[in-house]
C-alpha cells in the first residue's frame, strides 16, 4: 500500500467515509465535531475521534484555522487519510501539533483502491513517519 | 528538500527562534505541496485577522512571545473589528475584545496595520514578477491577473510564516509554466459597453469564470474596451467567490495576457462559456434573491475594499440625495484617510453614508437592520452575505444601487 504522511504522528479509531469533501470553513463546527454544511450528504455526522477518509479537501483556508481549533478542542477527527494532497488541511493539523503537541496524522494515499479497501474497514491504526506510513487493523 | 545556505541559517535558529519555528512550518508545507525548493518571498499580505478561535490568537502570541519580526513587507487583511470606528461593531464584546487582539498581536511582529483586503491600491503595489506569499482570495487573483506578481492561494498561519521566515515555497504559480491559460471565456456584445455597464459585465465574466473553470486559468476575450482596473477587481473577487481561481487573463487588458496566443501559451484550449448580453443578465439576476422593486433594509458597497477611483465615481451620485436606506462604504484606512484630508469624507457623512474600514460588512456585524433586502455592487458580497448574515441581496451596477438609496427598493437605470 502505498501512501505519503503529510502530517507525522499516531492514530486509532473507528473509520468514517465522508462521500462529499467538506469545507472545514463554514462546513464544520469545531464546538460539537459535527458537520453543519446543510449540503452535505452526511450533515449532522460527528467527526470526532474519528479516521476520516475524504477524497480531498475544500473550500476556504480558513478551514486550516478551525481544523487546529478542533484539534485543541479534542472534537476533530483522530486522523484524516485523503487521496489528494490537500494544503489547508495539512496547515491545520501541522500548527496544532506545533502549539498543542497534539498529533491528527494527514495522509494522502495514491491509489484509489487502496484508500477504497480502508474505507470498508470498522477500525484502523495509523503510524504515519517521515520514512513510511503503517496502516493496521486490529487484531 | 534542496536547502540554500539561508535556509539552514534560518532553521538553526540564527535569526531568531521566531524564525527558526516559521521556517519549520514553512518547510513542513513545502513538503506537503510536494515542492522541493523554498525562494526568496519579497511581501506577504496576512490573513490572520478575522477570530476563528482560540488557536488562531495561540498562533500569532506564540511568535509575539519569541520575540518575532516579520523579514519582508507584510500588510494585514480585515480584522473583525473598525479599530478607527470601534463602536461600529454590535458583536459578541469577548469575541470584539479577541478580535481586538489578534489585529495588535499581528502588528506587533511589524505586519503594517493596513487592515485591509486590498494592500494593493494604495499601500503595497507588488511589481511585476515579485514572488508573494499573499492571502485573501481577491487580493491573490488581483496580484496575479492585474499585476503579474506570483502567488499561490496562501491562507491561515502559512501566510505568516512566510513572512516572519522570508521564503516562500516554489510550485504553482511561482513558476510560469503554470501560469498559462487552459480555457477559454467568450464574451461578446459589450465591446462598446460605458463605465457602469463595464462594472456589471466583469462581475458576471468572473462569476463564470468561477463557476466554469474552478482553478484553471482561464483567457477571457471580449471584454469593454472602458473595463477599469476597478472593474478587473471586481471580476477577480467574483471568480474567486464562485470558484477556487487564483488568476485569469483578461485578453489585452491583463499584463501576461496583450493577446490570446500569449495568455495559452500558443496551446489550443477549449472554449468553456460563451456569454453575450443574455446571459450577462441571467448571471446577474441569479445573484438577487429578492425581485426588482423589492424594500431595501441598506446599500454596501466596497467588497474589496472601495479604492479612491471608486470614490471618483461614487461623489456626484451623492447629489441624488436624500437617501431613504443607510448606504455603507468598506474602504481602506488609507483611503479614508485621503478621504478626511481632502473634505470628501464630510460630504459623505453630510449624506449619509457610513464608510467603514478595517473590516468588512459581510464578515461582522456592522449594518444595523437586516430585515430587508441590502443592495449591492459586489458579486462577492452577493455571493457571501446570504450565508454570513442570513440577509436578501439585489446585485446592481453603482449607479443602480444608488439609485435603489434614494427610493428604499431595488430600482433598475
Amino acid at each position: 500500500m502505498s501512501a505519503r504522511a503529510l502530517v507525522h504522528g499516531r492514530a486509532a479509531g473507528p473509520v468514517l467515509r465522508l462521500d462529499d469533501p467538506l469545507s472545514f470553513w463554514g462546513g464544520f463546527d469545531s464546538a460539537s465535531g459535527k458537520v453543519i454544511d446543510r449540503f452535505h450528504p452526511q450533515h449532522g455526522a460527528c467527526l470526532s475521534g474519528a479516521i476520516l477518509l475524504m477524497e480531498r479537501g475544500r473550500g476556504s483556508s480558513s478551514g486550516a484555522s478551525v481544523l487546529a481549533e478542533a484539534i485543541r478542542l479534542g472534537t476533530a477527527p483522530a486522523a484524516i487519510l485523503l487521496l489528494d494532497p490537500d494544503a489547508i488541511i495539512a496547515t491545520g493539523a501541522l500548527v496544532a501539533q506545533m502549539l498543542y503537541g497534539i498529533d491528527c496524522p494527514v495522509v494522502a494515499m495514491n491509489d484509489r483502491s487502496d484508500w477504497q479497501a480502508l474505507a470498508a474497514r470498522a477500525r484502523i491504526t495509523i503510524e504515519a513517519g517521515p520514512d513510511a506510513v503503517r496502516i493496521t487493523e486490529p487484531a | 528538500m534542496e536547502l540554500t545556505e539561508d535556509d539552514q541559517a534560518l532553521l538553526d535558529g540564527r535569526h531568531g527562534p521566531a524564525a527558526a519555528d516559521a521556517m519549520g512550518l514553512v518547510l513542513r508545507f513545502a513538503e506537503a505541496v510536494g515542492a522541493t525548493r523554498l525562494i526568496a518571498c519579497d511581501s506577504a499580505h496576512v490573513d490572520g485577522c478575522l477570530y476563528h478561535g482560540q488557536a488562531s490568537l495561540d498562533f500569532v502570541e506564540r511568535f509575539v512571545a519569541l520575540g518575532g519580526r516579520v523579514r519582508v513587507p507584510t500588510t494585514l487583511n480585515v480584522g473583525s473589528v473598525d479599530l478607527i470606528h470601534p463602536e461600529l461593531f454590535i458583536g459578541d464584546p469577548a469575541l470584539g475584545a479577541a478580535g481586538q487582539r489578534l489585529m495588535q498581536a499581528h502588528v506587533e511582529l511589524g505586519c503594517t496595520p493596513s487592515f485591509t483586503c486590498a494592500p494593493y491600491q494604495t499601500l503595497l503595489r507588488p511589481r511585476f514578477g515579485d514572488q508573494l506569499a499573499w492571502a485573501e482570495s481577491n487580493a491573490i487573483v488581483f496580484a496575479n491577473s492585474v499585476i503579474g506578481a506570483r502567488t499561490n492561494r496562501y491562507g491561515d498561519f502559512i501566510d505568516l510564516a512566510c513572512a516572519l521566515s522570508g521564503r516562500v515555497p516554489d510550485y504553482g504559480l511561482h513558476r510560469a509554466e503554470n501560469r498559462r491559460a487552459g480555457v477559454i471565456v467568450e464574451i461578446h456584445g459589450f465591446e462598446n459597453a460605458g463605465p457602469d455597464q463595464a462594472g456589471g459585465v466583469a462581475v458576471a465574466a468572473g462569476l463564470s469564470v468561477g463557476r466554469a473553470c474552478g482553478d484553471t486559468i482561464a483567457a477571457i476575450t471580449g471584454l469593454p474596451a472602458r473595463t477599469s482596473e476597478d472593474d478587473l477587481k471586481a471580476l477577480g473577487a467574483a471568480a474567486a467567490s464562485a470558484g477556487s481561481v487564483a488568476m485569469f487573463h483578461a485578453v489585452g487588458l491583463t499584463p501576461e495576457a496583450p493577446d490570446l496566443a500569449a495568455a495559452t501559451g500558443g496551446r489550443d484550449v477549449p472554449v468553456v462559456a460563451r456569454l453575450g448580453p443574455a446571459e450577462v443578465s441571467a448571471i446577474l439576476a441569479s445573484l438577487c434573491t429578492v425581485a426588482d422593486g423589492a424594500a431595501l433594509t441598506a446599500v454596501a458597497l466596497g467588497t474589496p475594499h472601495f479604492s479612491l477611483g471608486e470614490f471618483d465615481r461614487l461623489m456626484p451620485l451623492l447629489d441624488l440625495e436624500p437617501f431613504s436606506v443607510p448606504v455603507y462604504v468598506n474602504t481602506g484606512r488609507h483611503e479614508w484617510e485621503r478621504l478626511v484630508g481632502d473634505g470628501r469624507a464630510a460630504r459623505l457623512e453630510a449624506a449619509g453614508v457610513t464608510v467603514v474600514v478595517d473590516t468588512c460588512t459581510y464578515v461582522t456585524a456592522i449594518i444595523r437592520d437586516l430585515s430587508g433586502a441590502v443592495m449591492t455592487n459586489s458579486g462577492k458580497w452577493a455571493y457571501y452575505a446570504p450565508g454570513n448574515l442570513g440577509v436578501d441581496v439585489a446585485f446592481g451596477t453603482l449607479a443602480e444601487t444608488m439609485l435603489s438609496a434614494r427610493a428604499g427598493r431595488v430600482a433598475r437605470a
